[in-house]
């Protein structure tokens, strides 16, 4: 009896012990992006409650080490499976009710007609190639058109993590809170229903994933050699950036705000400049591009040479995860690849 | 020279596979549980504190404000150890386009979030000393939002 009721207290100790492992996790992993409580931000609100009620934690747990490549969501390589299993638990502290596994079958659909019914239903919010929506998350600081971006579904991420059972049951019933309405009630049957899941099943054979690459992304600078003195090629760097539509924003040195003005090394100078248009749309893809900013050129004079450097946004590209920045970040390296050209030709 | 065109084949993809995998350290984020003044207030002193000069604030928010777009309270904050920076862009030319070092910081809602790249992500083909900067660079990123955190706790 004693034994038991030890077995019991160490079965119960564990699990709490889990469950705060899987807190102190989910704080240094997940909630910066989907909220302390799981309300969401730049990531999805894992506390919704129908959401809660409708994946398995095999799908948590799939998304958590698989991540959705080139939409943000990363994935967690370094996590072990213990650790996965921990976050998971804390994640399932927020379900008011227990998710059941769905008592429904699929049948083999036909693809084509599948097709027919994505396009019509399902690719208005989906994206014609079951890309997903725009942006990323819920409010994150600036005005979003839904409180839910709708997700990607020809990603390797999702298609690794959803099970078919999982992806007919949202098809069936919806996503309360969500725009995701139910296509029985849309007036669609269980075969047409197998049809659209055989269809996103058949993204698998072209995932999103494989576009995300950028040709050009393995110098973390783009650097030329200016044939003008510094104060030249600071005019000129000034003069192309203005032609491209951006404002000069500062011209100071790299020390600056460092050392005394009379010591700042003006050897090392930095153009910042801005196009706030440019600017707008970077960060409705990704709050996060911030870091992309001021847009900024160098120009340093290091052993009687002249040279202009920029960071290469394709290399910083691969580290958002986020396809739709990438777009841009091959605009901006256009950019200054043409402003770092035309101020040393 | 065939099995060596493998080996060569095999090293370029797996680089190519190394840039397209967006690794979750790559980025170092945190939401604090106070409004953006307080966190703002909190981060230049506790870089202080690690040390660091905050050279500049760059206020993103306002340039957008006035040329009309709506956005809550974004910044940009940059960092350094003026001796550091002045080592590091005499050896490493090729980091200056990365220097200072920087954070950003914008409110969301009544939390505000803190976002900076892995300085680590330049340490490809970084001799041993620069790479040993980075990692220090990253361990102080760390400790940074892991004090914010706190303090905001």
């Amino acid at each position: 009896m004693i034994k038991l009721i030890f077995t019991l207290f160490a079965i119960l100790a564990m699990s709490s012990l889990q469950a705060e492992n899987g807190a102190s996790l989910y704080t240094k992993n997940c909630a910066a992006c989907h909220g302390s409580q799981g309300n969401g931000g730049v990531g999805v609100p894992l506390a919704l409650p129908d959401f809660q009620q409708n994946v398995s934690d095999d799908f948590l747990a799939k998304t958590i080490r698989h991540g959705r490549p080139g939409r943000v969501m990363p994935a967690f390589k370094k996590l072990s499976n213990e650790e996965i299993n921990s976050i998971v638990k804390h994640l399932r502290s927020w379900q008011e009710t227990p998710y059941l596994p769905k008592k429904i079958s699929v049948k083999p659909g036909n693809v084509q007609h599948g097709k027919q019914l994505f396009t019509k239903y399902c690719s208005s919010c989906h994206g014609a190639q079951g890309e997903g929506g725009h942006g990323t998350g819920v409010t994150f600081s600036r005005p979003r058109d839904l409180p839910i971006i709708a997700p990607a579904l020809n990603n390797s991420g999702f298609l690794a993590s959803a099970s078919d059972v999982m992806i007919k049951s949202t098809l069936m019933h919806g996503r309360q809170g969500t725009p995701m309405t139910s296509f029985l009630k849309q007036g669609l049957s269980e075969n047409d229903i197998d049809d659209l899941v055989a269809y996103v099943r058949a993204f698998e054979k072209r995932p999103y994933d494989k576009q995300i690459a950028l040709e050009g992304s393995e110098n973390t600078i783009i650097r030329f050699e200016s044939p003008y003195d510094m104060q030249t090629t600071i005019n000129n760097v000034k003069r192309a950036a203005t032609g491209k539509n951006f404002r000069i924003i500062r011209v100071q040195s790299l020390n600056q705000g460092f050392v005394k003005e009379s010591s700042e090394n003006i050897k090392q100078t930095i153009i910042y400049f801005c196009n706030f248009q440019l600017l707008n749309q970077a960060l409705a893809v990704d709050p996060r591009a911030g870091l992309f900013l001021p847009c900024r050129v160098t120009v340093v004079e290091q052993n009687g040479k002249v040279e202009v450097s920029a960071i290469n946004p394709k290399y910083m590209a691969h580290i958002f995860n986020n396809a739709e920045l990438n777009k841009l970040c091959a605009d901006m390296d256009a950019m200054y690849q043409e402003i770092i050209e035309e101020s040393t030709l | 020279m065939k099995i060596r065109l493998r080996h060569l084949t095999l090293v370029c993809l797996l680089w190519t596979s190394h840039l397209t995998i967006a690794n979750a350290d790559d980025i170092m984020m945190a939401r604090i549980n106070q409004d953006f003044p307080e966190a703002m207030l909190k981060l230049q002193e506790t870089l202080k504190n690690q040390g660091y000069t905050v050279s500049r604030v760059q206020r993103v928010d306002i340039g957008l404000t006035k040329s009309g777009y709506l956005t809550d309270k974004y910044r940009v904050v940059f960092y350094g150890k003026p001796d550091e920076i002045n080592r590091i862009s005499q050896q490493y030319p090729e980091l200056i386009p990365y220097l200072p070092l920087k954070i950003a910081i914008f409110a969301e809602a009544d939390d505000t979030m803190l976002v900076a790249a892995n300085p680590l992500i330049l340490s490809i083909n970084a001799p041993k000393p620069l790479q040993k900067q980075l990692s220090r660079w990253e361990k102080d990123l760390e400790k940074l939002l892991a004090q914010m955190k706190i303090q905001s706790d």
